[in-house]
């Protein structure tokens, strides 16, 4: 196959043909080459669409700053919409497909847009489709919608993974151009750890864009071999296809290392991208610079790019988008273009807008002249070019090089609220105002443009951070490099062009910017705001100075005084898999399986997350179809019987020392100090602001030996908040925490026959019965004949039961244990279900009911609350708002048709009462089928509940379409007196 | 000016050389009535309606910078009255009726787009909590609906639901809840003060408030003294160091949320999604960018800007439930700074100073409150009267025990 | 964000868990006969300062410390780091 415009040289494996396609069609490319770069040598100028006015475009650019070449790369599940054909390395057998276009790149039905584009200026919908008054849903926006957007998402999951890492090193170096090779050098020698990044897969920056010799060598080559030298340094990482991201907080850089994109999928084992956050002590930002285009009617066809684009083409791709091309400057550097492409034996014309243009015997040169138009419907044909005697000529050209001075790559001085500089003499932003601390800028970056001065300013910012380091490296002597003084006279945009594209992805226009003028949207956020200019993918990098250009212009201010943007993270558009890593899908967070779960794995018992928390929730047998059958024969035989529940999850802190009852009275409301050694007591914690925290047990081990239990929910929470009492308003208790959830596990053994269970397994020189043990006891205890445990007598199901606890690497043991020694009661395993019915059934509260705005006196617990003693939230808990006479109050609720359940999040009305959330009277938080009573049950909140028991109230749940009658009860269903628990 | 498609269609033809300035750019008065410091949306808003309701002409609105830049101009465009508690739902829901007519009261498209916001539900006691919670939007003439897995599924065929860690076990729904563009609220508000008589201006920063007696006399700023009547606050994100001026503490922490814009898709999610298992939320703009967020970074912050880990951890949130999103690229983030409040609800009252007036206490759920706020703030200012959607949002709250805390995370600003 | 642990060296922002002002180590006296009013203004008001502020973490999956640290919540620069228990011991708080 034939590639028409390829040229000699570049930095191109011609050894290596690769096979690629795009739109359909099967081209044929090199190694090193990009999928634009290849594609222009096959002679395909189009590639993409603009946004707005679907106009033809090729690409801009030859680097990640690209806003027009976008294409949706690779198929199936990973298919990449708005890829940079500019930065994509071609691989063999690359797929592309252009985007944003119906039915083809080539007939594309939405440019109709383009002709309307009298009617669809900056800020045109807030200014229309506003009728009639429901066409705006109906009909405007779902069309503006289905036009809206660039690539097409797969709707597949992403089948790559994703990997984190993390670096440390004194120096990073951010871009591998002629500054940042210098200080890597510097740096490197001095023994300092270094890292290196650049995003391009061939570092070395301009140089391989360019002509210029360093000493006898070709930029490129020198390029290479200090790259293979900084290689060979145990204390220097380089990292090409490195993008560095972001600047954080303390010297915290993200940076996105491309692994795999250049393969057709990644190799087996390799993650696609790595996102690595490296610890810097100083950072040097050696990231070049971009160059920016000069705005002029149709300025956006396919085949005009930037002038150091088409340079970049040539050079480091061998490749030119035609035979006879122009370049269009207001400086020096636009002739380097000319000069490189004719040397290449392709036909230049120069026009440059200074009237004292530089002369050349090679191109010609067409001083003071200007583009005021051109054509060509789906590449550039011709160029019109108005002379300085207002004579027009037409150009037959297939490529337009526009040079309108550098840019600083600023970006990264900017992440931390930074704001650049304006640079007269370069007519630029360079770094300036505060910089991220640590951050040292060099070579262009810095506004510093010359291949010699690049190589010194990044040696000056190494030495310069290596005496911070007090580190020192010898002054290298780098050979003479180009040294050419960057001459520019500020040039914008040519006045009197309709339709001159500023932001050429959006399609913002010179007239766009004007008219925020005129609509007073002078402000910079405003104008980016208004007319979305710098809002495309390439984050304003193409478009942001010239629109200031034209708004100052317009304004009468000059550029600074209108602004720069803000610059923020990422750099560069990145892989939001990239940010998420391994966590996603099912890995998403990690899980905490419990001491009995593999044993309840091989019992068939279904699970449930509880936080991070896999528990069983019913262990089903054969022959039931329904969960509830599992559910209610765990309660019953439980009640009946004997059943055990893993309550391992529960949070245990152990609590030691002098005053750890003096502390538990701190952070309990009720007291704890007279409670006896070997007993175990409920403690009810509250917020400082009095409202109910938390709610569990505290057993006394010895006189300064507390062990504490917490929800599940709430475990780390109550941690953090009981060493916050102990360490900041406590500080001199003598008393130690420690969290022990993950070293105990822990079992409910509840039921009648539990005690008889236990007695099986519990070394007889603790004797259990209830005289020796009675309900609340608790005992450090052997089982099994030596094996250390604990034993507690207390009950959530409000039958006689016990929670033992062993070290966690016994509790599969034990599970196993109580399961074959319970075979003589018929003992069952039960889940969280079973054991929230029963807690329900017994009133108990739990995380639905501690719902964060409930207090004691919610709970019915007012009482508990000492006055004699300070503790954590006793006084927030006396205000009035918190004390109504008509305060919620915990109740149950029994449908008065039994057959109707009682859904949790019904809210309750007075009957007779409007429903509506005036007449609001309270709400049932927790419910279930109790299959004791044989009937649905429910506890929840009822304004002055304690007093209205028997009264019959309205349930209503709108939005489940329920609504009927119940019956206002205690919310101890079972056992309201207690016996069961103390027999 | 008024907007008509006979206009657009006029300007269209004749070069858009009619069109006038959206308000005008204007110096200060000596003195006002009314003076409202801050010109985000809901200080327009504010001046609007004292303006439009409430018939006051001698009204200023205060920006210190331009008009809009604060986080009306940096949030995720949400609107929704989804809320629990009596103190909450009324008054969000009078916002949602006031953004269903905002294009025909403004004479300006704000895009308001309807297009349902889902919470997705992953446990039973979470079931519980939003049945509960749509219970409280239906009694409070809100709408609300509970959606199985299946229904979900219908609109949002690619939510992660096999290999999900946290399972998907339906949702519950605002069909009338949805997405508006946020600048042009603020520019809409701003064009309909201005052609009330408000003057709106830009680059003048209060510096200082003159109070003798016990009152409030104006404000001095950088563009000198300016007398008022009444001087509402109006400042969330930099509440307490105004109101430090007037020696005032706040019950507010300021802290920094950030917000993220992938690169434009073509349109992929209906509607706007939340996720509750983890914090992350995503809606897609009418350019076709997934804009997205989840929690606030955490720590005391007036910088506007944010660090990593928050960033990873919504974008974990996002690969959780749509693992598609791993070939999106995240295009740009951006941080603004909140008034967060110790029960996660706002504060629209007097101050203990006469004359002087406050609105904020917003945390990250401002931008939907924007016509109520300021319907409700004009009440305030003009009567001084409360409101009745809004006579919870009071200073005294905290003092009395009557919180209105939705998250019942108590008084800790970063947990709301 | 890095925090300079005092005991074990700069650790990573993401491992501590954030709390809010430093004052909330100043806990009112409950049988103050303002008790009430000083317990409000202790839990609910705050400073909130742009610029340098005292502030609470906690080394949760650390050395589970808590820290005072000294911040600029403007430019986020830390310049100080103490225990909060030696602080809170050396103001004479105690049982």
């Amino acid at each position: 196959m034939t590639s028409p415009n390829r040229l000699n040289g570049g930095l191109i494996d011609r050894d290596q043909p690769l096979n690629f396609i795009f739109d359909g069609r099967q081209y044929s490319g090199f190694k090193g080459d990009t999928l634009a770069s290849a594609l222009l040598a096959n002679n395909v100028r189009l590639m993409g669409r603009s946004f707005k006015y679907h106009r033809p475009r090729g690409p801009m650019t030859a680097g990640s700053e690209e806003p027009n070449a976008l294409v949706e790369l690779r198929t199936g599940a990973r298919h990449e919409p708005n890829t940079r054909a500019t930065t994509a390395e071609l691989f063999e057998g690359l797929t592309a497909k252009s985007q944003n276009r119906w039915p083809s790149l080539k007939w594309d039905a939405m440019a109709i847009n383009d002709r309307l584009s009298s009617f669809l200026t900056a800020g045109f919908y807030y200014k229309t489709f506003m009728w009639p008054t429901s066409f705006w849903e109906k009909v405007y926006e779902p069309i503006i919608r289905k036009a809206a957007g660039l690539g097409t998402l797969s709707h597949q999951p992403d089948p790559d993974n994703y990997d984190k890492g993390y670096l440390h090193c004194d120096v990073l170096i951010i871009g591998a151009g002629p500054a940042g090779l210098a200080a890597a050098l510097t740096a490197g020698n001095s023994g300092a750890s270094v890292i290196l990044a650049d995003e391009d897969y061939l570092l070395g920056g301009r140089l391989n864009s360019e002509t210029h010799t360093i000493g006898d060598e070709s930029g490129a080559d020198w390029a290479a071999q200090t790259v293979a030298e900084l290689q060979t340094m145990p204390n220097v990482r380089v990292m090409n296809r490195s993008t560095v991201i972001g600047s954080f907080d303390h010297g915290v850089y993200g940076v996105v290392e491309r692994v795999s994109d250049h393969r057709p999928k990644p190799l087996t084992g390799k993650p696609r991208q790595i996102l690595w956050r490296v610890y810097s002590k100083h950072a040097i930002l050696s990231a070049g610079a971009t160059e920016r285009p000069i705005v002029f009617e149709n300025n956006d066809r396919p085949g005009i790019m930037l002038a150091s684009a088409m340079r970049s083409y040539a050079n480091r791709w061998a490749v030119t988008p035609g035979k006879a091309l122009a370049v269009f400057t207001n400086n020096d550097d636009g002739h380097k273009t000319a000069v490189d492409l004719t040397t290449l034996g392709v036909r230049v014309t120069v026009i440059d807008s200074r009237e004292n243009a530089p002369s050349s015997g090679s191109y010609e040169t067409i001083a003071g002249g200007r583009i005021t138009n051109t054509a060509g419907r789906l590449g550039l044909t011709h160029v019109e070019v108005t002379t300085t005697s207002c004579t027009i000529r037409s150009l037959e050209v297939q490529g337009l090089g526009v040079s309108g001075g550098w840019n600083p790559n600023v970006q990264l001085t900017c992440h931390q609220r930074g704001r650049p500089q304006w640079d007269e003499a370069l007519s630029a932003f360079v770094p300036g105002g505060v910089l991220p601390k640590g951050l040292v800028p060099a070579g262009a970056a810095n506004g510093v443009f010359s291949t010699q001065w690049a190589l010194r300013s990044g040696q000056q910012a190494a030495t310069e951070v290596l005496g911070h380091l007090g580190k020192k490296s010898e002054t290298i002597a780098f050979p003479e490099a180009e040294d050419a003084p960057a001459k520019i006279e500020p040039f914008w945009h040519v006045q009197g062009a309709k339709r001159a594209w500023v932001d050429q992805q959006n399609d913002v226009t010179a007239k766009d910017i004007t008219l925020a003028h005129q609509e007073n949207f002078v402000s910079v956020e405003h104008l980016k705001r208004y007319t979305t200019l710098g809002m495309a993918t390439d984050q304003g990098k193409t478009s942001n100075i010239a629109g200031l250009a034209i708004m100052a212009e317009v304004s009468g201010k000059n550029i600074p005084e209108v602004g720069t943007t803000m610059f923020r993270p990422p750099y560069t558009p990145t892989a939001i898999g990239a940010f998420a890593g391994r966590s996603r899908d099912e890995h998403f967070r990690p899980v905490r399986k419990t001491p009995s779960h593999f044993w309840a794995e091989e019992q068939g018992a279904v699970f449930v997350e509880v936080g991070m928390w896999l528990r069983a929730q019913w262990f089903p047998r054969a022959g039931e179809t329904h969960w509830r059958q599992s559910v209610d024969r765990e309660v019953l035989q439980t009640r009946n019987s004997v059943g055990v529940c893993d309550v391992t999850t529960l949070g245990k802190i152990d609590v030691q020392g002098d005053d750890a009852a003096e502390f538990l009275n701190k952070v309990y409301c009720n007291g704890f100090a007279k409670l006896a050694v070997g007993k175990t007591r409920y403690g009810l914690m509250l917020r400082e602001d009095g409202v109910a925290m938390d709610d569990g047990t505290a057993a006394r081990l010895a006189e300064d030996h507390f062990v504490v239990t917490t929800t599940t929910a709430n475990a780390i929470g109550v941690y953090r908040h009981m060493e916050f009492v102990r360490q900041c308003l406590f500080p001199d208790m003598n008393v130690q925490l420690i969290s022990t959830t993950e070293a105990w596990a822990q079992y409910a053994v509840a039921g009648p026959n539990s005690r008889k269970l236990l007695q099986k397994i519990v070394d007889p020189e603790f004797p259990i019965d209830n005289e020796a043990f009675p309900f609340m006891a608790c005992s450090e205890i052997t089982v099994r004949g030596g094996l250390r445990a604990r034993l507690f007598r207390i009950s959530f199901s409000g039958e006689l039961a016990y929670e033992i606890a062993v070290p966690t690497r016994y509790g599969d043991a034990l599970m196993r244990c109580l399961m074959k020694e319970g075979e003589e009661f018929d003992v069952v395993p039960y889940g969280t279900e079973a054991l929230g019915v029963m807690r329900i059934e017994k009133g108990h509260a739990a995380g639905n009911e501690l719902n964060g705005t409930t207090t004691a006196l919610n709970l019915g617990m007012g009482r508990m609350v000492s006055k004699k003693k300070d503790s954590i939230g006793s006084t927030l808990s006396e205000r009035e708002g918190l004390n109504e006479d008509d305060a919620l109050k915990l109740v149950g609720f029994k449908p008065v048709d039994l057959a109707n359940p009682v859904p949790a999040g019904a809210h309750l009305m007075t009957k007779g009462s409007p429903v509506d959330a005036k007449h609001d009277q309270g709400y049932v938080t927790s419910a279930c089928y109790s299959p004791n009573l044989g009937h649905h049950i429910g506890i929840g909140y009822l304004k002055s509940g304690d007093t209205r028991k028997g009264e019959i109230v309205r349930l209503v749940s709108p939005l489940t379409n329920v609504d009927h009658d119940v019956e206002v009860v205690s919310a101890h269903f079972i056992d309201p007196e207690g016996e069961r628990l103390r027999a | 000016m008024r907007y008509s498609g006979f206009r657009v269609i006029k300007e269209a033809l004749t070069g858009h050389r009619g069109w006038g300035p959206a308000w005008r750019d204007i110096d200060p008065k000596s003195s006002y009535d009314y003076i409202i410091i801050g010109g985000g949306g809901h200080g327009l808003a504010t001046a609007y309606y004292l303006a439009k309701e409430f018939g006051k002409s001698r009204v200023a609105v205060l920006e210190k910078d331009w008009i809009g830049g604060g986080n009306v101009g940096r949030n995720t465009t949400i609107i929704r009255s989804n809320y629990l508690l009596d103190g909450n739902e009324p008054f969000y829901e009078f916002s949602l009726k006031l953004w269903e007519g905002l294009e025909q009261e403004l004479n300006y498209n704000a895009m308001v787009s309807q297009r349902g916001i889902l919470n997705l539900i992953h446990s039973d006691a979470q079931r519980d909590a939003f049945i509960r919670r749509g219970n409280a939007m239906i009694l409070n003439g809100a709408d609300a609906e509970l959606l199985s897995t299946e229904q979900i599924l219908k609109s949002y065929p690619f939510l992660n639901v096999d290999n999900a860690r946290f399972p998907i076990m339906g949702g519950l729904a605002q069909h009338r809840g949805g997405t508006v563009r946020h600048d042009a609220v603020a520019w809409g508000y701003a064009r309909g003060a201005d052609q009330r008589g408000v003057d709106i201006i830009q680059n003048c920063e209060v510096t200082g408030f003159k109070i003798e007696n016990g009152r409030c006399l104006g404000v001095d700023t950088t563009r000198g003294f300016i007398g008022a009547q009444k001087v509402g606050a109006c400042v969330a994100g930099s509440s307490s160091r105004l109101m430090a001026k007037a020696s005032m503490r706040l019950p507010i922490e300021t802290h920094v949320l950030q917000a993220f814009v992938s690169e434009g898709i073509k349109p992929l999610l209906p509607g706007v999604i939340t996720f509750g298992a983890g914090h992350f939320y995503c809606s897609q703009s009418d350019k076709g960018g997934l804009v997205f967020g989840g929690d606030i970074d955490g720590y005391n912050s007036y910088a506007q800007r944010g660090n990593l880990p928050v960033i990873e951890d919504v974008c974990e949130g996002g690969m959780a439930i749509l693992p598609m999103l791993g070939r999106a690229r995240l295009l740009r983030s951006w941080g603004g700074v909140m008034d967060m409040s110790m029960d996660g609800s706002p504060i629209i009252d007097r101050t203990h100073v006469d004359g002087l007036y406050f609105n904020g206490g917003w945390c990250y759920g401002g931008f939907k409150a924007t016509p109520a706020s300021g319907f409700a703030y004009a009440h305030l200012l003009a009567t001084d009267t409360p409101h009745q959607t809004a006579t919870a949002y009071r200073f005294d709250r905290f003092a009395t025990g009557r919180m209105i805390d939705e998250k019942g995370m108590g008084n800790q600003p970063n947990l709301h | 964000m890095l925090i300079n642990h005092p005991i074990l060296g700069p650790r990573d922002a993401s491992e501590f868990v954030y709390l809010g002002d430093a004052n909330l180590i100043h806990r009112p006296d409950w049988q103050a006969e303002d008790a009430l009013a000083q317990f409000t203004k202790y839990g609910y008001l705050r400073d909130n300062p742009a610029g340098e502020h005292r502030e609470l973490w906690f080394h949760e999956q650390g050395d589970r410390s808590w820290l005072i640290v000294t911040r600029n919540t403007l430019t986020h620069e830390i310049s100080k780091v103490e225990m909060a228990r030696d602080v809170a011991s050396a103001e004479g708080r105690s049982k």
